[in-house]
């Protein structure tokens, strides 16, 4: 058994058994932040703003150019730990889009299951394309399950454009019009 | 069957452990003999093809016991043991046989920086674009990339552009970028599927790999040029951008495309099938197998497939359809067409039945033209199983006519088919309204339409089972995906019937239990043998029996019909 130990409680002042030095402490904190800024938002009218390395709702983006950026080499899908992210590779059509044709590869369905989803953000993380930021939106709410679901159009209208300068697939392009020959 | 063959083994020292390898092993096998996982790394050299030794990968240390070249006495160090001169630079595993005596470093300095460089001077060129490369996940260079690449590059300079996209043929795409110019697959074009059209053009660094002018890797073989591929050169064009590799399951499985039953690895995910890749089997295969092998799935996933057990076109439970089988096989008057295309433990049952409800078996053989490569006359997976199981005795005719003229003369009531569309061999439709039909198969066809009991099958990829090749060897394959919902596997279904014909009661419920009386049942089978334990390389049955007959495959790959009679002869005297 540990051992206890007592300790004498110290008597109260005349000046503290009246409670008026405590009533009037509080009052000057009101007092104080009755004329400060408000800290509460009136949500949801206002939003708080959410810091850059904030992980909300995975999405898709597109590259500064407005094209795809995923190739469907399905590493989220393979590293996803609930294993939310579902993905259908399909490959560029070189007639339809001879601009990409070179890329050869982007998704036909990616869907991500955001009852499963656990905001880990390894999705974002493995990409080799960056093409799945898990940005700034926090608020998920929908009727159904399969409202839930996230598919290919949602999750791109979600991520919007990312400002990067890779343009890995371009200088490629640049690279094979530009030849090595000998 | 085996000749025994006095096999000479020379002892070599590989990283200060002794191993005892046949002699002209190379380097490459006599490490792999080590176990442990201990590997020489390495692109060009395959086991089944001749040597090029140009991918410089499997470079190893080499020294052998010092000799004195005056006299040829063995010079010894201080302690009296024999000396090592061992080379001053490294040498290629592929190509160097253990010798007497040989010491082998596999992962000394020299050798690791060797690789290093090599990968290096690989990686220069190469496309770095494993994240739409089919290939990555069982890409070599991938693999030896992360073991002995630095990780960046030094390369500074533009990279060479050579030809994407290329389609080979009908079923094989090519990359020269990510080509690392191995040459195994001209070599399997030239060595084994005999159609010289691959090669390389131009020089050093834009060496590319290309088909002869005005021709395309169209042989049925070309598929396996993919599978050897050590990087994403070539790659499957039906698997294109499918799936990534390291979803799929693998399975054992044997091909069903003829009775050469190629050795094979069914890849699927979430029960559907993606490709069908050989799997190594140095007595039926090699590592090789056919296109048209590989393709097999997409018939059963295209076709009308029989989900539901129905009496009269009325959807029953199995259970109902076994009872209601069992009733109308006891009526009498039953002829049976089997087939070559069911498993042993279905051709069992199938004898059971026939000679419980005193019926007559006929089955149908499946002749078309020969490859002399994989691909054999016999296009039945299980032709000597029958056999071997005693369902037929002879070798079956290529038509259904005795079974005709049975059914005309009235002796025959009751049909029951397995699998064959008996429409198609000599029994038409009309004829086929005079008896009662009970249908086992996997699609919908004539017979189906008609008949009376329909009993839905399972295809290869769903069930357990195992299979008698060409040349006697028992091989088991193993369910991939799961069968349409409710649908029992076949050999249960023919087991209930019969148990139901004899009013016996035998337990079983696996294939197992099922194999126990199999074993008994079939004398080729040792009493102790069940499903489970046959090996992954299959059994060789006992052929003595079955040698006069006149089989139909001509010389293959791996079968000579006149030699292995002759091996049996020998055998048998010996």
């Amino acid at each position: 058994m540990a051992k206890t130990k007592v300790l004498e409680r110290k008597p109260l002042t005349f000046a503290e058994k009246t409670f008026i030095p405590q009533i009037l402490g509080g009052l000057k904190t009101t007092a104080k932040t009755l004329f400060q800024k408000n800290i509460t938002l009136q949500y949801p009218e206002e939003r708080p703003a959410i810091p850059d390395n904030y992980r909300g709702v995975p999405t898709l983006v597109k590259d500064p150019n407005g094209r795809e950026k995923c190739v469907s080499c399905q590493l989220c899908e393979f590293v996803c730990p609930p294993k939310a992210i579902r993905i259908q590779p399909g490959e560029i059509d070189a007639e339809a889009d001879p601009d990409r044709a070179h890329v050869e590869k982007a998704p036909k369905e990616f869907d991500i299951n955001m009852l499963r989803c656990i905001y880990c953000g390894l999705c974002q993380e493995v990409c080799p394309e960056e093409a799945i930021f898990l940005q700034d939106i926090f608020t998920l709410s929908g009727y159904s399950r399969e409202e839930l679901v996230n598919n290919k159009q949602k999750l791109y209208e979600l991520g919007g454009t990312l400002p990067d300068q890779h343009y890995k697939w371009d200088k490629k392009k640049s690279a094979e019009a530009k030849g090595n020959a000998h | 069957m085996k000749v025994d063959s006095i096999v000479d083994y020379v002892t070599i020292n590989i990283d200060g452990q002794d191993v005892d390898v046949p002699k002209g092993t190379n380097i490459i096998e006599a490490v792999k003999r080590v176990g442990k996982g201990k590997e020489v790394p390495h692109y060009c050299y395959h086991p089944k093809l001749s040597i090029a030794g140009n991918c410089r990968m499997c470079m190893v240390e080499m020294g052998m016991p010092m000799r004195d070249r005056a006299t040829g006495e063995a010079i010894l160090d201080e302690d009296g043991v024999q000396k090592i001169g061992w080379m001053p630079k490294p040498t290629i595993g592929c190509a160097t046989n253990a010798a007497p005596g040989m010491h082998i470093r596999t992962s000394s300095d020299m050798v690791k920086e060797s690789r290093n460089g090599v990968t290096e001077f690989l990686l220069i060129n190469h496309p770095l674009d494993c994240p739409i490369c089919d290939q990555a996940g069982e890409c070599r260079l991938q693999e030896f990339s992360a073991e002995h690449g630095r990780g960046y590059s030094r390369f500074i300079e533009d990279k060479n552009v050579k030809p994407k996209r290329t389609k080979l043929g009908p079923r094989v795409t090519l990359d020269d970028e990510r080509c690392i110019l191995c040459s195994r697959c001209i070599r399997f074009s030239k060595e084994i599927a005999d159609d010289d059209v691959l090669g390389f053009v131009d020089r050093g660094t834009y060496s590319t790999l290309t088909c002869y002018p005005g021709k395309e890797l169209a042989n049925n073989y070309s598929l396996n040029t993919v599978d050897i591929c050590p990087v994403g050169a070539l790659t499957s064009t039906d698997f294109r951008f499918k799936m990534r590799v390291w979803f799929l399951k693998r399975t054992q499985s044997i091909c069903t495309e003829s009775s050469v039953g190629a050795n094979t690895e069914i890849w699927s995910r979430e029960g559907k099938i993606y490709r069908i890749t050989p799997r190594r089997n140095d007595a039926v295969n090699d590592t090789w197998m056919t296109d048209s092998g590989r393709a097999l799935f997409k018939a059963v996933e295209e076709g009308d497939r029989l989900t539901h057990y129905t009496i009269d076109g009325v959807h029953k439970t199995s259970a109902e359809t076994v009872v209601a089988a069992a009733e109308l096989l006891k009526a009498g008057k039953v002829a049976i067409v089997g087939s070559a295309q069911s498993s042993v433990e279905e051709q069992f049952y199938c004898k059971a039945i026939a000679e419980r409800s005193d019926a007559s078996v006929a089955l149908v053989s499946h002749i078309g033209e020969a490859d002399g490569i994989l691909l054999s006359e016999d296009r039945t997976p299980n032709l000597r199983g029958a056999l071997v199981n005693g369902l037929i005795n002879t070798l079956p005719s290529q038509d259904l006519s005795e079974v005709a003229k049975q059914i005309e003369s009235g002796a025959v009531d009751t049909l029951l088919v397995i699998h064959e569309d008996v429409t198609m061999l000599g029994i038409s439709a009309e004829l086929l309204k005079k008896v009662k039909v009970i249908y086992i198969g996997l699609l919908a066809n004539d017979v189906s339409e008609g008949a009376a009991i329909v009993i839905p099958s399972l295809s290869v990829f769903e069930k357990d089972g195992s299979f008698v090749n060409q040349s006697f060897r028992l091989q088991r394959f193993k369910a991939a995906i799961p069968g349409p919902r409710g649908v029992v596997s076949d050999f249960m279904v023919l087991e209930h019937i019969a148990e139901a014909l004899a009013d016996e009661k035998i337990p079983s419920g696996s294939i197992d239990a099922a194999w126990e009386f199999i074993a008994q049942g079939v004398s080729q089978f040792a009493d102790d043998l069940r499903w489970t334990r046959i090996p992954e390389e299959g059994i060789e049955l006992d052929p003595s029996e079955f040698l006069d007959l006149a089989f139909v495959e001509t010389k293959n790959l791996k079968y000579d019909p006149v030699a292995f009679k002759e091996a049996q002869a020998a055998t048998a005297e010996a």
